[in-house]
């Protein structure tokens, strides 16, 4: 099996990498369009600013190549934000996979939002073996409000998205690589998709 | 709902951990890789590693140490201890750090907690505060506690978070080392004050003193280093008591 992690300069790629290999997978880094497009999972990863990972994105044409890849695409953190239509940091238009806008949280709650929480409405099969209540490692500001692509809600003064999926694109807010066992189970299910 | 976090802290030098840990069960624990595993399999939420070291091969061993923990641990983990640069920031989450940790370089130079923003975003932003009480004040203290600053706790505390650290970790002078219970009420009125998150550290003794730092001293996390290297307090045990008086915890 062929695992892309899309490097365009954005974030913490070593652990999920390192995540892939602990799972007994390979995972290769590129930015090549052609690497991508024949590889037969492609994580994209992000860490960062909204606005400033879309022209890192732009910058080497891949804003228009991921939406019209047809192999199973893990988006993960600030990666499922920008496959989401819009995000209110830095007025950033997205991907326009998902459809959504990415608002920030209100200041009735701390943010960043820092460690483990809880996802529920597991609606997925990328969920399989992992219970209802689950907890994941999450780190953001921003969140993706709940849509009719929704596969898993968390609740941080508010209910939102922390999983969504159209047809092959998933996106997870959380950190898989970073959610210990759970978390690789996750993993370990979108590979074997 | 967001869980309250346990963090272990592991002292580093040259690449081995220091200050007397005493695992039983660990083949050797003065290599943070194993004891990092073992903290990370009985339920630690995240762990930091503070490198004391003063050597010039110092950097080198502290970027090896790094990438083999994110290769063997599966929960973040922050970096601190000497860290002043942009540079010293990228080389440490290039090769797996989750956040890093900066001390007396933001005292010195606080334009650099915006530089890191910046560059790497809040969220691996930690700054890390000493404190201690004089005469009603908490001063903020340098060199480990040695070195008193003109700077007050809430008001250094403000204004890092306005230059965009993602999260406060407060260790109070007048706790460390005393086995007593965390500085609670300056934990909760830096909570009060603040937006971002506040780890409480130095005073750890005993599971009330961590039920008593969530409840009253409203910290969102917890951070100690010999209670759970002397197995004084283990992580499950902790964690049932936390959620026996009603704090959410990952279990």
């Amino acid at each position: 099996m062929k695992i892309v992690i899309i490097n365009y300069g954005a974030g913490n790629i070593q652990s999920i990498r390192f995540a892939i290999e602990r799972l007994g997978y390979e995972a290769v880094l590129s930015n090549d369009v052609e690497e991508i497009k024949s590889a037969d999972k492609v994580i994209f990863p992000g860490v960062g600013e909204a606005s400033s990972a879309m022209k890192m994105l732009k910058a080497t044409g891949l804003d228009a190549v991921i939406p019209t890849l047809t192999q199973p695409v893990l988006g993960i953190c600030l990666g499922m934000q920008l496959m989401c239509n819009y995000s209110e940091e830095g007025d950033t238009k997205g991907l326009g996979i998902f459809n959504v806008d990415v608002k920030r949280f209100e200041n009735i709650v701390k943010v960043p939002q820092i460690g483990w929480n809880q996802i529920k409405g597991l609606g997925s099969k990328v969920f399989n073996d992992v219970k209802e209540g689950a907890y994941m490692y999450l780190v953001h500001s921003y969140y993706a409000p709940i849509t009719k692509e929704t596969i898993a809600t968390t609740e941080y003064g508010v209910q939102y998205s922390t999983a969504l999926q159209k047809d092959n694109f998933y996106g997870l807010q959380f950190h898989p690589e970073k959610s210990s066992t759970d978390g690789a189970k996750i993993l370990n299910n979108f590979l074997n998709m | 709902m967001l869980a309250k976090r346990i963090v272990p802290c592991l002292d580093i030098k040259n690449g081995r951990t220091v200050k007397g840990v005493n695992f039983v069960d660990l083949r050797d624990a003065g290599d943070p890789v194993e004891l990092a595993k073992k903290y990370a399999e009985t339920g630690a939420d995240e762990l930091v590693f503070l490198d004391i070291s003063a050597t010039e091969e110092r950097r080198r061993t502290l970027v090896n140490l790094v990438r083999d923990v994110a290769a063997q641990v599966n929960i973040p983990f922050t970096v601190g201890g000497g860290i002043s640069s942009v540079e010293d920031v990228d080389i440490l989450l290039q090769n797996g750090a989750d956040k890093v940790s900066i001390n007396s370089s933001a005292v010195k130079r606080p334009e650099l907690v915006n530089e890191l923003a910046q560059k790497f975003g809040s969220q691996c932003v930690v700054v890390a505060i000493d404190a201690k009480q004089i005469d009603g004040d908490w001063v903020v203290h340098l060199v480990g506690g040695k070195v008193p600053t003109d700077l007050n706790l809430f008001d250094w505390a403000k204004e890092v978070e306005q230059r965009g650290a993602g999260e406060i970790l407060f260790t109070s002078m007048n706790n460390d080392g005393t086995k007593d219970g965390f500085a609670n009420e300056a934990l909760a009125r830096l909570s009060e004050e603040l937006n971002i998150p506040i780890i409480a550290s130095g005073g750890a003794g005993n599971v009330q003193h961590f039920i008593d730092t969530f409840k009253y001293g409203k910290s969102d996390a917890a951070l100690a280093a010999s209670v759970f290297h002397f197995q004084e307090i283990e992580i499950p045990d902790l964690k049932q008591e936390l959620k026996k008086e009603g704090i959410p915890v990952r279990v």
